[in-house]
């Protein structure tokens, strides 16, 4: 597959399609569908210093083309990442994508250096979490503190640094400036649209936590937009996400600037989706003699 | 091991008032399936899967049957499905209820739509199963002959009384309790209905398992959405009913 393989950061990816963190766990419920080595790598469940039970159900919401979602940030801490998910995932062939998450900036700095020497191959720095009242995304929607935890981030790490965005700012591409002057190595986007349902019977939200984060083939031309805006303002590689679930939609993210793409809501759809993009890829670069999908990043004409 | 795949509906009945009852021709998933599992089915033009409990499970045939009631517009185009068309589901899904040996006497207690997924576990225990299932009336009675012909002793009850016994499942459960005391109970409907069970069954120092419904998104385990309350040494957290259930140990649970 020497099509698909792409640098991203200075590590070698076997394709430029990854599940997106939080939609995927760790992978060990879709290796039941798949080999996790078909993956470029793996963006993992966000992961905290310490263990989360996240936001009271329902957590999530069905809207059209896409849902709402407020886990939380649930997950079992940085510690039982590295002692019983790390080790199973380094076996898989795939590159992995530790996502971190933490409530100040001195929290996702020594989450950065717990993870220091591990075999995680790019931190994936969660500043865009809606779902969560401190951290998250009220550092992503300050250009000022998003550029700190940056700093802070990189300084105490070892591994190549990615700042994942929030779209829900006035400016995407001033906050993804802001981490690249303080040191980001990429930057990935975007994160879920705050979004809210309603019950007209009960008038109750849907949501336990009110309001909670839109993904899915909705958020898909937002996305888009985003990615093409923040490619041509940084000079760092863009990881490109949000409502990606066919090749087709993959091919428009790069075109717009993204080097690897992130697949999230549609595996709930269809668990095969992440596979059914690098098989699409792959053959459209055979169909459009296209030596390396690299070739396309950032070619869309604009008017 | 759960499969995703498209498979054909060899046969579909309407059992009440929007609820249908659809056979699935998938045997590497019949053989698989346990009762108390669920599958997640793709309804064209929504985004989510719906899940829904495997009613029963003939892994001579291959088929699995799925009973589900129109909740809503997903629902809906579900129940459009016809015999020949193919459904596109993951399954089987989740914990089924745990059982015994056969010799052991289980009460299957199923409020409403959550009454299909006792079926299966019924037909595990014939003879020894007595089911208890409870409709708001008469018009919304379903599965009443499937468990007679799988030899379970069933209970009828209605909040209007016009089948069966008036009043709720519990009631019957009480008289039941007093003449016998069976090894298990099995549980699934409204969440009051599961709490009072629940206590019921303590008090009597019965074990008890609860299937529960979530919202839900993956169906496996990952997305994490479909949390639920559960203890367990004392201790308070969130399970997801996809994989750590749907089936809990009604002990674990956390009712509000």
């Amino acid at each position: 597959m020497s099509r698909l393989n792409v640098n991203f950061c200075g590590i070698d990816f076997k394709n430029p399609v990854i599940p997106a963190s939080g939609t995927f766990g760790y992978g060990r419920e879709y290796e039941q569908f798949y080999p996790l080595s078909k993956l470029g790598g793996i963006s993992v469940k966000g992961t905290t210093l310490h263990r989360r039970e996240g936001n009271p159900a329902p957590r999530v919401a069905e809207t059209p083309s896409g849902m709402l979602n407020s886990v939380g940030l649930q997950n079992g801490g940085v510690d039982k990442f590295l002692n019983y998910e790390l080790p199973n995932l380094v076996t898989k062939d795939t590159r992995i994508i530790a996502n971190i998450a933490g409530s100040t900036i001195e929290e996702c700095a020594e989450l950065a250096q717990k993870l220091n020497g591990s075999a995680v191959d790019l931190i994936e720095l969660n500043i865009s979490c809606p779902n969560v009242k401190q951290g998250g995304a009220a550092f992503g929607t300050d250009c000022l503190i998003a550029g700190e935890v940056t700093k802070a981030v990189k300084e105490a790490s070892d591994k190549p640094l990615m700042v994942k965005l929030s779209p829900n700012v006035t400016s995407i591409v001033d906050i993804a400036k802001s981490v690249e002057a303080n040191g980001a190595d990429a930057v990935s986007l975007i994160n879920t649209l705050l979004g809210m349902r309603i019950d007209i019977r009960t008038r109750r939200p849907i949501l336990k936590n009110n309001v909670g984060g839109l993904s899915g083939p909705a958020v898909f031309p937002v996305a888009v937009r985003m990615v093409w805006h923040v490619a041509n303002a940084v000079s760092i590689p863009v990881c490109g996400m949000g409502g990606i679930s066919t090749w087709e939609d993959a091919v428009e993210m790069m075109l717009a600037g993204a080097q690897t793409v992130q697949v999230g809501a549609a595996i709930f759809a269809d668990p095969y989706a992440p596979v059914k993009i690098i098989e699409g890829l792959e053959k459209f670069c055979e169909d459009n003699g296209i030596d390396n999908i690299s070739e396309i990043v950032g070619t869309v004409k604009p008017w | 091991m759960y499969k995703q795949g498209k498979y054909p509906i060899v046969s579909k009945k309407t059992l009440a008032k929007g609820i249908f009852d659809i056979e699935i021709y998938c045997p590497h998933i019949a053989q698989a399936a346990q009762a108390g599992q669920f599958a997640q089915v793709a309804a064209e033009g929504f985004f989510l899967r719906r899940p829904i409990s495997i009613c029963d499970i003939d892994k001579t045939k291959g088929t699995i049957r799925l009973v589900f009631e129109v909740r809503g517009k997903g629902t809906d185009k579900l129940s459009e499905l016809n015999k020949g068309d193919l459904i596109d589901i993951i399954a089987p899904l989740g914990n089924g209820f745990k059982t015994l040996e056969k010799d052991k006497k289980c009460v299957c207690i199923g409020g409403g739509i959550g009454t299909p997924p006792m079926l299966g576990i019924a037909k595990e225990y014939g003879e020894n199963a007595t089911v208890i299932s409870g409709f708001r009336n008469m018009a919304a009675v379903i599965l009443q002959e499937d468990f007679k012909s799988c030899g379970a002793n069933t209970i009828l009850c209605t909040d209007d009384g016009s089948a069966g016994k008036k009043g709720f499942v519990t009631d019957a459960l009480a008289e039941v309790l007093e003449t016998e005391k069976p090894d298990i109970i099995y549980a699934c409907g409204p969440m009051i209905m599961l709490k009072n069970i629940t206590k019921m069954a303590a008090d009597s120092g019965i074990y008890c398992q609860v299937s529960l419904e979530q919202r839900m998104a993956c169906g496996v385990g990952a997305c994490l959405v479909c949390a639920c309350r559960t203890v367990k040494d004392g201790q308070e957290f969130n399970s997801h009913v996809c994989k750590d259930g749907p089936v809990f140990d009604s002990e674990e649970v956390v009712f509000e």
